[in-house]
Parts: structure tokens; sequence; C-alpha cells
């Protein structure tokens, strides 16, 4: 079991309001991703929610049970660090199995434990090296190893993926969402790759300074967003958004067309522009285009899309893909 | 950097390392060679350099007169006595100041800092009344605390500087392991510390050993720890070039050798973190 | 991981080192400062009296004085010329690949270890002495009238002799700091055609421009407070000759009891620390952000 429910939950630092209140429900099984700007508070939310930071005000709830008061180790939650933070004297095997040896299980179940945690990450041929002797991804696996074994009622991330390199990300990614298949455990997961978030979330959650802008599926928040910042955060390149008489003419004031939304047209369309820069990475073509009203946008082609740097092209937002905000940044 | 450096070139920088290296060792080369010398070819015209008749009697006469053996016992004494007791303060004041850093804790730091650079003779005088007055004239306890409290300021920096190391999310995770905070001391921190307050340790006793400021006025003959003993082989004992040695010789041995092994500490420890 | 309950623990922790170096410093340099404006020796009990600036008048005027000061700064001086000047030629040196590099080290910071007493001694009468020092017995082989070196060259003398104890030390900062100094950088450097003088210069220098400002600051620090060395060689003489400034307040207090004076000695001294100490610790002080 692992609900976790935010009643209202404020943190300030200081004079500083980090987090001016949150909020927030967090199903049992659920893969809930925080996302949000450097600096909005995601791993202050976490570490709240870990007891690592005492909260202001508020109520933190586990499984219905009031925990706000309680040290982090009697939350039943396993943390795992951007840094790893593992123990750099201890044999991998003695750091994994250390949450266990606190808990004062039995010696033979912490081995057999242990034995499990390392067949399901892989970490068998390494378990008597020290982390420093190990790769990156191999630290990750054992800080993830570490978390397990404890079989917490529910896990937290902080940016782990963060200090990899792009490929073994990748690889990590699938992992983790496979750990989550298959442990079925409620994982609350801080990211700001909004990749990540896409391909793992059951549950977005995306901050800005502090505050939840909004909550909902990945596609939910990439088809109905609930304003400019969210439309502007979820999606990759991010969304073109153009004022002025053009948002005008559709009665809003800024309108969001998604790169992949474009009709590109080499004869007619709505607006005429000129290419700056073209990527072309093979599965799709990146065209960075400055309209005649020197608007820049970007546009996505699916495959090779053929092109010359300063040709004309003509564009057309599809219809029913388009997205309109008022002043305030609200979608109507 | 896999550059290639001819061997001829290799060779003259060693010879001419080695020779400075060895010119600036001479004093103490020649201090422990006269040491096994006899009274006579300790000043024999010309120089006897390793072909003399080599004895220990100067050892055995040091050590027979039984003061030596008193003296070097109130140096261990004072030395181990001020670096555990300052320990023991430190460790507790730089572990907070590390892990639980406040507003102030800079300030607080770079005041412990000032207090070291204040020069001895500015405080010499009030002490040197008071103690008169409390008896602790040539008292080992007298030397030894205000020995710890001189050398303070530098264990609690090298200790921050240490401490400040170990990552603070290791702690958190070990909180979140669920470690107690007894346990935490135990199983994370402590290991994790041992080898920084080891070398704090090591660069304090050689601190404690050889000062000679305060020894020196403090005390003079039942306190006195080797500083002050030797200081008195000013004259006439001090002509007695091998006894002299031999006496010398005991009392920078074991100095040299910790000292040795905590050459890179020395730097951390003296130039305050700003040098590593 | 920062909680009110720890809070409160941490300033537990800080605060015995606090009350601790607070009583040992700040009080008794409120003594010597309330000693220093009073007529106060301990040979003449119950005289004292408030005398306000007399006793700073009397330490000022006092031709010791001036001159203890001059040898204070010209040891001081001295000493920081040759220990970091030699010691980065000799870090330099140190750091080209040589065979033995660690014995090398482990002989030239030897003489850092060696306790002020024993270096005095066996300088002052192994090797300055003029009839058995082997500086004596070395110039009399080159058929040279022997020196008395700490008669006739004796502000020289001390400084040769803390010299040699701090020498090891500013090498091995540079050193340390060489090694630091990041080899891709030469290499480029070495690429873009700059000869050994111009990577010195431009390269070496800067990248330790902090470890020398370092050196000269802390061991000022320290030779300020030289005293050991003159105590045991020359007692401060022949004459004023080796007197500083910490060794004229040592014999205004010890020998004269004139506690009035030395206090006023003591307070011109820690003045003229606090100068240095200044500049100290805006350097320290950067490396705590
Ligand atoms: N201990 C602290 N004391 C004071 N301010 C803090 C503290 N910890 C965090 N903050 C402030 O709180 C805000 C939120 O910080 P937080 O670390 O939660 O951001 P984040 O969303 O995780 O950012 P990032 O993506 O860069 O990790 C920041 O403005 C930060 O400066
Ligand atoms: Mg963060």
């Amino acid at each position: 079991m692992g609900a976790i429910t935010l009643k209202n939950v404020r943190k300030t630092f200081g004079e500083t309001e980090v987090i001016p209140g949150v909020d927030l429900t967090i199903e049992d099984g659920e893969f809930v991703v925080f996302v949000g700007p450097s600096g909005c508070g995601k791993s202050t939310l976490l570490r709240l929610i870990a007891g690592l930071e005492d909260v202001t005000s508020g109520q933190i709830l586990i499984d219905g049970r009031d925990v706000t008061g309680e040290a982090p180790a009697r939350r039943g939650l396993a943390m795992v660090f951007q840094s790893y933070a593992l123990y750099p004297h201890m044999s991998v095997r003695r750091n994994i199995a250390f949450p266990l040896k606190m808990a004062g299980m039995p010696q033979a179940e912490q081995e057999k434990r242990v034995a499990r945690a390392a067949e399901i990450l892989n970490l068998g041929p390494y378990l008597d090296r020290r982390p420093g002797q190990l790769s990156g991804g191999q630290r990750q696996r054992v800080a993830i190893g570490r978390a397990i074994v404890r079989e917490p009622s529910a896990f937290l991330f902080d940016e782990p993926l963060s200090n990899l390199d792009a490929a073994l990300r990748v690889n990590m990614r699938v992992e983790i969402s496979e750990l989550h298949n298959n442990l079925k455990t409620t994982m609350v997961y801080v990211t700001h790759d909004q990749v990540e978030a896409m391909t793992m979330a059951d549950k977005i959650v995306v901050l800005r300074a502090g505050r939840i802008e909004q909550v909902g599926s990945p596609l939910d928040l990439y088809h109905k967003p609930v304003n400019q910042f969210v439309a502007g955060f979820i999606g990759s390149p991010n969304m073109n958004f153009l004022g002025g008489a053009t948002a005008a003419r559709r009665g809003a004031h800024v309108i969001g067309i998604r790169p992949e939304d474009w009709v590109i047209s080499r004869t007619e369309g709505r607006v005429k522009g000129k290419v700056t820069v073209a990527e072309h990475l093979g599965s799709d073509t990146y065209l960075h285009i400055t309209l005649e009203d020197g608007n820049h946008i970007v546009a996505r082609s699916p495959g090779e899309f053929p092109v010359t740097v300063g040709e004309e092209l003509f564009l057309t937002g599809a219809e029913g893909r388009i997205y309109k905000f008022d002043e305030q940044g609200l979608a109507v | 950097m896999a550059r290639k450096v001819t061997n001829t070139r290799k060779w003259i920088f060693t010879c001419l390392a080695w020779g400075v290296a060895l010119l600036i060792f001479f004093p103490i080369l020649w201090t422990i060679l006269t040491s096994f010398k006899t009274e006579g070819d300790a000043v024999a015209t010309p120089p006897k350099f390793l072909f003399f008749d080599w004895t220990l009697a100067n050892y055995r006469e040091v050590q027979a007169r039984s003061d030596y053996f008193s003296h070097f016992m109130n140096s261990v004494i004072i030395a181990l006595g001020s670096t555990a007791l300052g320990l023991l303060v430190a460790i507790p004041a730089a572990w907070a100041m590390a892990f639980q850093p406040g507003k102030q804790t800079k300030n607080v730091l770079m005041w412990m800092l000032s207090t070291k650079m204040m020069p001895a003779v500015g405080v010499l005088i009030p002490i040197y009344i008071l103690f008169q007055r409390m008896g602790l004239l040539d008292s080992r306890t007298g030397v030894l605390i205000v020995l710890m409290l001189m050398n303070l300021p530098i264990i609690i920096w090298m200790l921050y500087t240490y401490f400040r190391e170990i990552p603070g999310e290791i702690l958190e995770a070990s909180r979140m392991d669920g470690a107690s905070l007894w346990n935490e001391i135990r199983y994370v921190l402590t290991p994790m510390a041992v080898p920084g307050i080891a070398s704090t340790m090591l660069l304090n006793i050689i601190l404690a050993w050889n000062e000679a400021f305060w020894t020196l006025n403090l005390t003079t003959s039942r306190a006195a720890p080797l500083t002050t003993f030797i200081a008195s082989y000013s004259s006439p004992e001090g002509l007695f070039y091998a006894k002299l040695s031999a006496a010398s010789t005991m009392a920078i041995a074991p100095i040299l050798i910790m000292g040795w092994f905590s050459q890179k500490q020395l730097v951390r420890g003296l130039t305050f973190g700003a040098v590593k | 991981m920062a909680t009110l309950h720890q809070r409160s623990l941490a300033r537990l922790m800080v605060a015995p080192s606090v009350v601790l170096l607070f009583l040992w410093m700040i009080v008794p340099l409120g003594m010597t400062l309330w000693f220093s404006f009073q007529r106060y020796n301990l040979l003449m009990p119950g005289m004292e009296e408030f005398t306000g600036l007399g006793n700073y008048r009397y330490f000022l005027s006092d031709p010791g004085f001036w001159i203890s000061l001059q040898n204070t700064l010209i040891m001081v001086g001295g000493i920081l010329a040759i220990t970091v000047i030699g010691g980065i030629a000799i870090a330099i040196l140190i750091d080209q690949p040589i065979f033995g590099q660690g014995y090398v080290r482990i002989l030239v910071i030897a003489p850092f270890f060696v306790m002020p007493t024993v270096s005095a001694l066996v300088w002052k009468n192994m090797f300055m002495n003029p009839v058995n020092g082997l500086l004596g017995q070395v110039s009399r082989a080159f058929g040279a009238q022997p020196v008395d070196w700490l008669s006739q060259y004796p502000l020289f003398s001390i400084i040769v002799i803390v010299s040699w104890q701090w020498l090891p030390f500013a090498t091995l900062i540079f050193l340390t700091s060489l090694q630091s100094l990041d080899s891709e950088q030469v290499e480029a450097a070495e690429m873009d055609g700059a000869g050994i003088w111009a990577r010195f210069t431009n390269l070496t220098l800067p990248h330790m421009g902090r470890a020398i400002t370092v050196v000269i600051l802390i061991e000022t620090i320290f030779l300020l407070s030289v005293f050991a060395e003159i105590l045991v060689t020359t007692n401060g003489g022949p004459g004023y000759q080796t007197t500083t400034l910490t060794y004229l307040v040592y014999t205004q207090a010890l020998l004269q009891f004139d506690v009035g004076g030395a206090s006023a000695g003591g307070i011109i001294a820690v003045i003229l620390a606090n100068i240095v100490a200044f500049f100290l610790m805006r350097m320290i002080g950067k490396t705590l952000d």
C-alpha cells in the first residue's frame, strides 16, 4: 500500500516561501512524475514527503495515516538520490543490506533479499565491490537496490538519471518503468526532462514556483493543457506561440501550435516563412522558420523533408489542433 | 600526460633535486650521525662522516639521566593530552558547523580563525599572572590546556574542511534507511570521518610537540617538555656535541616519522583549507 | 535535513568551543589592554595606578622598541624572501620528472618537523660555533678565518636558522599548488608556442598566486612570534641586535617584571599582527563560499 495525500502543505525557508500551499493525492501503485523548471520546488516537495524537511504547515498522510511529524525512517518510504548517496566504505552487498540491518532483520533473510535485488538489477558480479569501483549506471542500480530491498510502500526518486549519459539514461528509464510494472509500488519521480515525464508517468504534476499548475495523464496534459505554461512545458520541441493579429483573428490573446501540427507546403498556406535551419534526424526533420511578420517558429515534418536553407515555405496550422489562450494565459 | 622525457634531462634534474634535498636535510643527518660518535670524534678536524667508532654510549648516557625520560614523558603527555582534549571539544563543533550550518556559521569560523592570528605576546602577561595565582606555572595541566586552546582553531578548521566533504545526501540516505542517530554515527559517519580525524590528530600532535613559546615561558623544570629541556643544553652542555645530538635525535625522531606520514594533511591544515 | 530540533542541538555542540576560545583570547586580551594603561610592576606590588597612555609613551620612546621593530621587519622580510623564492624554485625542481621524487619530498620537508629549540641549538653549536662548528671547520679547510656567525652577523644567522625551518613549509605548499596545475593547460600553451619562461610567467605564477599569498600571510603570522630561536642562540643580543618585538615584550615582562610596559608592547604587536591577519582572513573567507 502506498497512497500519499498532501493537504495544504506549505514550506518556507526563513523568509522565502518555496511551497505556498499544495494539495495532491497520489493513488496506491501510481507512477507520479513532478516536472517543472529549475528551482520550482520539485525536490523540496519530494523531501517534504520523505520527511527530510519539516513542513511549515499542512498535513501529509500515507495510507490515511498522518505522518507529518514522523521521522523519515518511520514513513516506510525509500528514496533514490541524484548523487546516489551510496556509502563509500561499504561493499555493494552491505550497501543494499544496510536498511535491512537497521530494521534488525535476521541475517539469512537479509541475504535472501539482497540476492533477489541483485538478480532483478543484474548486480550479481559486483556485490563485493565498493561503490567507487562501479560505473555510474551500476551505482544507480545499487541505489535502486538499496531502495527495493526494504519493500517500501512508495519509492521517491530525485532526478535519478541526470548524472548518466544519454544512452544509459534511456536504458535506465526503461528499467525503472519495468520495475514499476513488476513491483506495482507507488513511485514519485522528480525530473525536469519531459521525455522522462511523458514516457514513464501515469500522472504528471506540473509545478511552477511551488504551485501545481496542472495534474493529469501525459496525454491529458499534451492535448488539454490548462494554460500557456503547461502547454509550453509539455511536448518537444516546445509549442510555438503566436500573438498579435494572427491570434486576434481567432479571438485569442495568444495561439499555440505544436511543431508537429503544422501542415507544410511549397505552394500554398496561411503564412509564409523562410527556412533558417533544417535539422535532419532521419526519422523527422525539424525546420526553424522565420515568418514574414518576424516570428520564429519550429515545424516538424515526419521523415526526410528535402529543403535548403533560405527556401520559402507555406505553413498552415492544422484545424482543431490550435490552442487558444487569453490575457491571463489560461486556455479558452 | 604521456610526455616523453629524454633520459639525460631526467638525470640532470634528478641530480639537482637530490643535491638540494640533501643540502636541506644535511643538518638533521649530521645531528643523527653525530649522535653515534664519541665526543672526541664529534669535534674532530677534519670532520668524520661515516668512518668513526659507532657507539650508542650517548643514548645510554642521555637515557641514564633520569630527567631526560621524564621530560620526554612530559612532551608525550602534553602533546597527546592537548590533542585528545582538543578533539573532544572540536569534533562536535566542526560536525555541527559542517552539517547544520546556520546563518552565523561562517562568522563563527572566521572568528575562531582570528583568535589564531593573535600573537602570543598579546596574551602572555595575563596568562602568566593568572597561572601564577592559580599555581599552574610549571604544571603539565597548565601547558596542556594552553596548547589545546592554542591549536583549537586549527583542529576545528581541519575537521570542518574534512567533514564538509562528506555529502549531506549520504546522511539523509541513512536516515531514510532507518538508521537511528546512534547507528548513523556508528555505521556511516564515523567510518567516513575517521581518516580526517586521524590526520587532524597527527598534525596537532606535531604542532603541540614542537610548540616552543608557551612551553618555554610557562614551564621551567618539573613540567618541562623536551622543548624547554633541550633549551637548557644551551650551555655549557651544548658543547658536548654527541650528547646534544643524541638528545636532539630522540626529541625529533617520533615527530619526523609522524610528519612524513602527514605531509599532505599538513598543507591543508596549516592553510585552513585555502590550499589543498 | 534542517529540522528545528537539529538546529538547537547544533548550537549546543558549537558552544563549548566558542566559550573556550572566548575565554582564551578575548579575556586575556582585555586584561592586557587594561594593564597597558596601568603602572604595574611585579617588583612593586601595591603601587598600581592608572597612567593613561604613559606606558605607550614610555615604550614608543624606548630606543629598544624602534630597533626591535626594525629587527622584526628585517627578519620577517628576509625570511619571507628566502622561503618564497627558494620555495618556488625548489618546488618547480621537484615537480620535474625525476627519480625518487617521493624520497626527495621527504628529505625536503623534514626540517619543518624539528622543534625550534633543537634546530636553534644544532645550528648554534654544531654549525655556527667558530671553533668546533662545521662551517668554521670548512672555512679553515679553505684557509680562511672562521666566522663567529652569531656575534658578527647575529640577525642574519637567525634569519638563516628560521628560514631553514620554514623553507620546507613554503616548498610543500607550492608543490601542492603546482601539482594541481592542469596539465592540459600547460600542453595547450606549449601548442601555442609558449616557451619555458613564458609558461612560467603566464601560467605557473598566476596559478600559484593564491598559494604564494597564503604562504606569505601564514608565515608572517608565525614569524612575528619567533621566540625560541632567539632565546636559545643570542638572547636578543649582542645589545639589541636580535631583539624582536616579541622578544622585547618577553624581556620587559618576565625579566624586568614591568607588566604595564610589556602590555603596551603586546598591544602594539597585536595591532601589527592584525594588519596582516586582516588580509589573510579575507583570503581564507573566500574558500568558505
Ligand atoms: N535549504 C534551503 N534553504 C533556503 N532555500 C532553499 C533551500 N532548499 C531549497 N531552497 C530554495 O527553494 C527553491 C526550490 O528548490 P528545489 O531544490 O526544490 O528546486 P527544484 O525544483 O528541485 O530545482 P532543480 O530542478 O534545479 O533541482 C529554490 O529557489 C531554492 O533556492
Ligand atoms: Mg532538485
